[in-house]
């Protein structure tokens, strides 16, 4: 009998409590991300992206208080995203969803963002195909295909490479990033000589590395996970004389990372990668979030999670502001389609169709500024779409 | 095609001796003292902390730094075992996973409050980085000097538990307690040095893999499956098992992915299985 | 065992199987604090959903952990199995009736079960730790690679769960999933119940205590352990299927190496051997995290660390272990 009083005054508690919430201004939005786990880094600096816009815009907008509630999935787990964005629908009432590091998080969220038709914006997850699985679902990050075809091309065109190696992780993206190379560089009249795909989790390259050193190629391009890989290949190609400008390196823009540069040292010199944002760009809307990102992050740089947070949370509140406070799905996603503004990161804008990120790619090359190594924009391919969602339609 | 073979060969060797390394200090814990210690890779990253802060905070040098870091995670496990680890000896080896891997949550959220979530590059000294050319092949430096390492521990264990007088104690403690302690051995002290030389090792090739494998807050859980494999394919208890063990993992692994590539990511699982079937024991184990 | 019981066994062996397995009134009003969520917690059906899903699978670890002694470190295969079974099931075929794709997850898993329990009868100790473990990770491989199959590491989608016999609606809230969930976990702890209480039952503790001594009293210990092996695999392919219907995804995840791990840990910390321990283990370890993690997302793993370890040092017999030494219940 105890107990069930006990049961009974807690749910009272718990209902009180949720409608109090309810009626206050307030915007709540559930950010989903690995916080735990080998992916925890990515969720840190993504969340660092977003404490960073409010900082600076305040916790205000349309009248409304922005609430965030943070939410971990531990690692690619679909099954626990899609139970946290259950639970902030029903239990926590939010209003939007948000964050998303890794493809499977979103994939396990689509069909309750369908379902509580809630706007969800993918701050970070790269797959091409995801953005399809809900009409509510916004992307502020980049796919990859996006970057690597448009370099597949830039490399036969601009830098007249003919042929080339790929090697990518085995995995989803790697597959991705190998396939829309591939597909840029053959369609521009390049050759691929050959294709490897390496584990996820590699601790050694070396006998890929010699394969592609078997073959000789003009160019080798390369797709792995950031974190550690990086350096390792990076080092790796070097030490069996892979390097520039004998032999080209094509990468997306993970491989020359802060530390992976500081790591790899002289031997990164010249590799060129592909990318939506870049630390150093000279531009003053990237200085002042590059020096804010430090000053709020005792010194550590924004990456790609970074700017994909800052720039997912400067969709929410042009979309809040749009819809004068109305935070139903429908207004907001409605609000978000054909936004454009100017990020950090360059212009960008939501295409109204596909809901999907458009924006300018650079091309980097690794040269040395000031006596230090680090990526400098030798070109500027402006308003790029994600080519597969082109071919689909 | 010759320089291509012996370039595999020495890849594969001398990745072999990163999963010795990495491995070798579990070879002492498990394999001589029974003690199922899965917060191994923790150790591991004690060292890897040590090695990475010495070098970027404080500037020393690489080669220094390694004696550190096996102090550093000596250090530790000591004062874990006189605390924690000597209660669990005798109770089961359920509750030493449970209790080890309990450990390595705490490990995990320590190294993150302390040194953050991301990676940890340092910058070897320049005589270490790059490649010789040696008859036409260009060998890795660093990689070279993994295998010297590697060597020479393999060497300075072999005989220290084989040959002196503290190598017999430790294996009379460990085959029988009660009659080594009847003989007058100081059995918990024997025990308590043994665990720090393990975790020491631990920490040295934490240290030493920092510069191929990176260094984060999840490297406690990332190496622990290769750590076990190389521990089980050599056999428990048996150093120069282990040391077979990981050379012939790391050729096999290398050569393997080399030749078919796309059985890549299966093949040291393959080659673990297989062993085992064939030889329960490991190749050098006796139990 | 005293004087008594001895006799009691040697007098009437079938009724002192019995007398051993009456439903407690301990057991009845578990399972009926088991539908608490669905009238006082209505928020957390889905965390509850999941909680008696990763029960089910803890279950059929401790049959071949705590009853048999297999310590295994790859039972994520046989989950993740019956997991993708489902999930390819509905995603390529269109096939969503829920039942069917539980009971042919949970056949497909019992195959590779009874495959690989060839295998695992011939290793003891570590070895077959490590096989287990190399096992599973290879299962992890080849579905990451069976991209056009499985979706790789973007996970399945275009999964669709049909209404339970036609008529029950997976919610939002949670309400159907964690029903349904909770009927399969009964359902699997009966047959447990069963298989741990019959004479076969018996048998695997004695081969548990010493294997040895089995072929001797003409136990023919490797089919005995084929045979909960087997069943064991069933009933985990059977959680991960449910995992894939109450969810709508699969990814790689179910085949992880963390998850054969984390299982692992969650039936120690229970209490192994006793079925309730992997149960209760399930329950603390994952509200545990839900909480923590609530409070702070990045720091909860902190918590459950300490946790793991003062269990270890408080009550070396896993939670329920220790509960029952408390209320005198020492069995």
């Amino acid at each position: 009998m105890a107990l069930r009083i006990a049961a009974i005054v807690a749910l009272g508690l718990s209902a009180a409590w949720t409608t109090g919430a309810m009626a206050q201004e307030t915007v709540k939005v559930g950010l989903i991300l690995p916080y735990s786990g080998p992916f925890a880094d990515a969720a840190k600096q993504l969340e660092a992206g977003v404490t960073l816009y409010i900082q600076k815009h305040g916790d205000e907008v349309a009248g409304k208080k922005i609430e965030l509630i943070r939410k971990d999935t531990g690692g690619p787990n679909a099954d626990v995203a899609r139970r946290l964005a259950q639970e902030l629908v029903v239990r926590d009432q939010v209003d939007i969803l948000a964050g998303f590091a890794l493809t499977p998080e979103a994939v396990g969220v689509a069909e309750i963002a369908t379902e509580a038709k809630k706007l969800t914006v993918l701050m970070n997850a790269a797959t091409s195909s995801i953005i399809d699985l809900s009409p509510y679902m916004v992307r502020t990050s980049v796919t990859i295909p996006q970057v690597n075809y448009a370099l597949g091309k830039w490399a036969v065109e601009e830098a007249g490479v003919k042929q080339a190696y790929t090697l990518v992780s085995d995995y989803g993206p790697g597959h991705d990033a190998e396939s829309s190379f591939a597909k840029g560089f053959t369609e521009a009249g390049g050759t691929i000589l050959g294709a490897d795909r390496t584990p996820v989790a590699n601790p050694d390259f070396s006998a890929y590395v010699q394969r592609v050193k078997d073959s000789n190629p003009e160019a080798v391009y390369i797709f792995v996970p950031g974190g550690a890989q990086p350096a390792a290949i990076g080092k790796a190609l070097a030490d069996r004389g892979l390097s520039p400008p004998d032999t080209k390196i094509f990468a997306q823009g993970e491989l020359t990372h802060p530390e992976a540069l500081e790591s790899m040292g002289e031997t990164a010199r010249g590799v060129i990668t592909t990318f939506h944002y870049t630390l150093e760009r000279d531009d003053p809307l990237n200085k002042e979030f590059v020096d804010g990102y430090h000053a709020a992050n005792n010194g550590r740089s924004p990456d790609l999670f970074s700017i994909g947070g800052y720039d997912g949370m400067h969709l929410i509140y042009e979309a809040l502001k749009k819809t004068n406070g109305d935070a139903s799905g429908d207004a907001l996603i409605e609000a978000a389609k054909g936004m454009s503004w100017d990020s950090p990161r360059g212009p960008m804008s939501i295409d109204p169709e596909t809901r999907d990120v458009v924006q300018t790619v650079y091309i980097r090359e690794v040269q040395e500024v000031d006596g230090k190594l680090q990526n400098v924009v030798i070109h500027e391919i402006p308003e790029v779409k994600d080519p597969l969602h082109g071919a689909a339609k | 095609m010759i320089n291509n073979i012996v370039i595999v060969l020495f890849d594969g060797f001398a990745f072999g001796m990163l999963l010795f390394v990495l491995s070798v200090g579990l070879t002492v814990t498990l394999g001589l003292m029974n003690f199922i210690n899965l917060a191994h890779g923790a150790f591991g990253m004690v060292g890897g902390y040590v090695t990475v802060m010495l070098m970027r905070q404080y500037g020393v040098p690489f080669l220094l730094t390694l004696p550190l870091a096996f102090l550093g995670a000596a250090l530790v496990s000591v004062v874990l075992e006189r605390i924690f680890f000597r209660r669990l000896y005798r109770s089961g080896e359920l509750n030493q996973v449970l209790f080890t891997i309990g450990l390595v949550f705490v490990a995990a959220a320590g190294a993150t409050y302390f040194f953050g979530t991301g990676q940890q590059p340092i910058v070897l000294p320049s005589w270490l980085r790059g490649s010789v050319e040696l008859f036409g092949i260009r060998f890795g430096v660093y990689r070279m000097f993994l295998i010297a390492v590697s060597l020479a521990i393999t060497a300075v264990l072999f005989f220290t538990l084989e040959r002196t007088r503290f190598g017999a104690k430790i294996r009379a403690s460990v085959d029988n307690q009660k009659v080594a302690q009847a003989l007058g051995l100081n059995v918990e002290r024997i025990f308590a040095i043994t665990f720090a030389l393990g975790s020491g090792l631990a920490g040295l090739g934490g240290a030493l893999a920092v510069e191929i494998v990176g260094l984060d807050p999840s490297f406690g859980f990332h190496f622990l499956v290769y750590v076990l494999i190389v521990v089980s394919v050599g056999g428990l208890g048996s150093i120069a098992g282990s040391f077979l063990g990981a050379a012939l993992l790391g050729i096999g692994d290398v050569a393997g992915k080399y030749l078919v590539p796309e059985l890549g990511s299966f093949l040291i699982y393959l080659l673990l299985v297989a062993i085992l079937l064939v030889k329960p024991t490991g190749l050098l184990g006796k139990r | 065992m005293t004087h008594n019981q001895t006799s009691a066994i040697v007098e009437s062996p079938a009724r002192w199987i019995r007398s051993r397995n009456r439903w407690t009134i301990f057991e009845i009003l578990f399972w009926i604090a088991t539908l608490a969520p669905l009238y006082f917690f209505p928020a957390y059906l889905n965390l509850a959903s999941q909680v008696a899903i990763t029960a089910l699978f803890a279950l059929s670890v401790d049959l071949v952990l705590g009853y048999a002694g297999i310590i295994t470190l790859g039972h994520a295969m046989f989950f993740g199995l019956g997991a993708f079974t489902a999930g390819i099931l509905s995603s390529r075929y269109g096939w969503g009736e829920p039942i069917s794709g539980l009971l042919l997850g949970g056949m497909v898993a019992a195959l590779a079960g009874y495959v690989t329990s060839f295998l695992i009868v011939r290793v003891q100790h570590l070895a077959l730790i490590m096989v287990t473990l190399g096992l599973g990770l290879l299962t992890f491989e080849l579905a990451n690679s069976l991209r056009w199959l499985t979706g790789g590491t973007d996970g399945l989608t275009g999964i669709s769960t049909w209404k339970i016999f036609g008529y029950f609606r997976f919610d939002l809230w949670g309400y159907t999933s964690y029903a349904y969930s909770l009927a399969v976990l009964f359902l699997g702890f009966l047959i447990c119940r069963l298989v741990v209480s019959s004479s076969f039952g018996l048998a695997l503790r004695g081969i548990r205590e010493n294997v040895q001594r089995m072929p001797a009293i003409g136990s023919d210990y490797k089919w005995h352990l084929r045979k909960v092996y087997t069943i064991s695999a069933a009933i985990a392919g059977i959680a991960g299927a449910l995992l894939t219907q109450t969810t709508n995804t699969v990814t790689l995840e179910v085949l992880s190496f963390q998850r054969s791990a984390d299982v692992v840990v969650m039936l120690i910390l229970g209490g192994t051997g006793r079925l309730y321990g992997a149960i209760i283990g399930a329950v603390i370890f994952l509200v545990a995290k839900d909480q923590l993690a609530g409070i702070n997302p990045q720091y909860w793993f902190l918590w459950i660390g300490i946790l793991l370890m003062a269990v270890v040092l408080f009550m070396p017999k896993g939670i329920l272990g220790g509960l029952s030494r408390l209320i005198r219940r020492e069995d």
